[in-house]
């Protein structure tokens, strides 16, 4: 594979990760952990929001989160002809 | 049927599925033995990651563990979830691509020493060692309780059954037991699960039910009144400071990235592109048993309080008793009403309750039949089981591959490699069930500190390895030496009180000794990078590897559509 064409597919890479991971922290360590109080005061049925959100919602988020990278992935992939 | 026919059944089949499995999937090469063979599908490898990864502890302990902390508990779901974002986007694919059979393998090729790859095996060896003996101790735990047999005759039968299909199978063996094992360990987490969300709260759906309400009122503000009544601090808000929730989780989450017996599942499957998929897939395995924990341990918190709280000691329910001769609960009438008194207040608290009491008693707190009773003792058995493997495995790989074939004898041929990983599984079963029968008092604590040093030493070492092409041996040694310094100096000063102890205060801006894997790991980060600026640049071998394990193939063309 051509040099040049791996560093952009590289940094394609790159940036997904910035993305997901920064979703990844948002959900469990600022709306599980840093904000929880204030979240706390936000009601979903019986579920305080921030406690639902360190038991519960985070977790969800992650496994969307592993999908949506391995759908991207594969798109990325395809484009540059890679493992078909 | 009674509970115990009803085990001996549910065991008896279960255990001979396992060893049928094995039989069938028997290891003949050390390329079978260590990653059976690369050939496993994705969703078969989510399915085995998942039973490797989720172990007696989170089968029998977790959600009583969070039953009885509340909202601290979200630690353990955060941080056990979390971890595998890390995996797949930052590990498993390209260590999938470098294409080797162990970590150590890829810390020794990456950092071009064999003093890397050393101190690789030992951190190996120390985080699996730790963490099997708690896994035979919940075998013998499970076979006491409900099979009446000796604790110590539990674990030599646990034993036995994973010496088979370890040594047998291998990787490849391993692989579809724990297969079989996830079927059965969810099964057994669910169904009581969902039976007691339906007895509850009418919502068949336990992650729902523990956010409806029952009698009119939502099932957690019941829960926090009875909490402020007895004293309890409210269930859901924590008494943790932020500071430490926040490293807790991180070191759990950055160190179960980090655990060998986890990564080393990813290479066994086909191409990168699969590595990912199983990422995905394991962990929405694991989701479903993680997210209904949190509703068990509401659901029996609530049950256990209603039914004991200022009730006639004599007209405790059978299951009370049951529990009793076991010890792990015990009731001591200090003011002689004859009613049980469960509060905060030490002084006039009356009742000690184990938190695995939880999970495998709450079937029985909740009048579930009978064979729903003895499932959850085939559940935590494979639950037990599987993790043993995956552990056992790679003490194994790291002794005969590793030691012997990468630096005592590299002339070993195939067939006498594979004699060596299937002895030296021997070998760490029998250290394994020593340890269950006499476990060390430190357990508990060294679970801790497996997660905080595979924070500290692995986890950096690995991703700069993939995602910085300047980093070289000089700082990924000095990084992984510091780093397990420091969270093995941190542990023994707070949980064993050497090197003057010290108590709550004196811990560093408050982080406890469960979370400073995270400081540690940040430490490694810091001290790899500034050895690394001052001394040369990894070869050029090296470099190209790098550049190669970020590509998911080579083969392709070079053209863009």
């Amino acid at each position: 594979m051509d040099k040049k064409y791996q560093k952009k597919y590289w940094k394609n890479n790159l940036k997904y990760l910035a993305i997901l991971l920064s979703i990844w922290f948002l959900v469990s360590f600022v709306f599980g952990i840093l904000l929880v109080d204030e979240l706390n005061t936000i009601r979903i049925g019986g579920f305080k929001l921030g406690f639902w959100f360190a038991q519960q919602g985070s977790i969800y988020v992650f496994v969307v989160l592993i999908f949506v990278y391995i759908k991207l992935m594969n798109k990325l992939d395809d484009k540059y002809n890679l493992e078909k | 049927m009674d509970i115990q026919t009803w085990t001996w059944v549910l065991v008896g089949i279960t255990f001979t599925l396992y060893i049928g499995i094995a039989i069938w999937t028997r290891a003949s090469s050390t390329g079978e033995f260590y990653v059976a063979g690369k050939g496993v599908h994705p969703i078969a490898n989510g399915l085995a990651t998942a039973a490797d990864w989720m172990s007696a502890a989170s089968f029998i302990s977790m959600a009583g563990l969070i039953s009885f902390s509340g909202y601290d508990g979200s630690v353990y779901l955060m941080g056990w979830t979390g971890g595998y974002v890390l995996l797949a986007l930052l590990l498993a694919p390209y260590l999938r691509k470098f294409g080797k059979f162990t970590v150590p393998d890829f810390i020794g090729d990456r950092y071009y020493s064999n003093v890397a790859r050393v101190v690789a095996v030992v951190c190996a060896l120390i985080v699996s060692f730790t963490y099997v003996a708690g896994q035979m101790r919940g075998v013998g735990l499970v076979f006491s309780r409900f099979l009446e047999v000796d604790i110590n005759t539990g674990v030599l039968i646990g034993m036995f059954i994973v010496l088979f299909y370890a040594v047998l199978g291998g990787m490849k063996g391993i692989t579809y037991t724990q297969v079989a094992q996830y079927c059965v360990l969810i099964f057994a987490f669910m169904v009581p699960a969902i039976f007691i969300s339906i007895q509850m709260t009418g919502n068949p759906i336990p992650q729902l039910g523990f956010g409806s309400s029952s009698d009119g009122i939502y099932l957690l503000d019941k829960l926090d009144g009875l909490h402020r009544e007895l004293g309890f601090h409210e269930y859901t808000s924590g008494t943790k400071s932020k500071i430490d929730v926040f490293f807790i989780t991180a070191a759990l989450m950055v160190g179960t990235a980090g655990l060998p017996h986890v990564i080393v599942r990813f290479f066994t499957v086909k191409k990168v592109s699969d590595a990912r998929k199983s990422a995905g897939w394991a962990l929405l395995f694991i989701a479903i048993l993680y997210t209904t924990a949190p509703a068990i341990a509401v659901f029996a918190r609530t049950n256990m309080i209603e039914t004991v709280s200022n009730k006639k000691y004599t007209e405790l329910p059978d299951w009370f008793s049951n529990w009793e001769t076991t010890g792990l609960i015990s009731f001591d009438d200090k003011n002689n009403d004859g009613l049980v008194q469960y509060v905060a207040d030490e002084s006039v608290n009356e009742l000690t309750i184990d938190k695995d009491i939880m999970v495998l008693a709450n079937p029985e707190i909740a009048h579930l039949p009978n064979w729903v009773i003895a499932l959850v003792a085939a559940g935590g058995l494979a639950a037990a089981l599987s993790t043993a493997a995956g552990l056992l495995l790679v003490i194994s790989s790291s002794v005969s591959h590793d030691i012997i074939k990468k630096i005592v004898n590299p002339k070993i041929s195939d067939k006498g490699e594979l004699v060596a990983a299937r002895l030296s599984a021997v070998v760490a079963v029998i250290i394994a069930g020593w340890f269950g029968i006499n476990p060390p008092d430190f357990v508990a604590a060294t679970v801790a500190l497996a997660f905080g040093l595979a924070a500290a030493s692995f986890f950096p070492a690995i991703v700069l390895g993939i995602f910085y092409k300047r980093m070289n041996k000089e700082g990924a040694i000095t990084g992984m030496v510091v780093g397990m310094f420091f969270m093995l100096y941190y542990m023994m000063r707070f949980k064993f009180d050497w090197f003057g102890g010290g108590t709550k205060d004196d811990w560093w801006f408050g982080v406890s000794p469960e979370g400073f894997g995270t400081f540690a790991m940040l430490i490694n980060f810091g001290v790899s990078l500034i050895i690394a600026s001052f001394t040369p640049k990894p070869p050029k071998e090296v470099q190209e590897i790098v550049d190669n394990i970020r590509i998911p193939s080579d083969a392709g063309d070079a053209q863009m559509h």
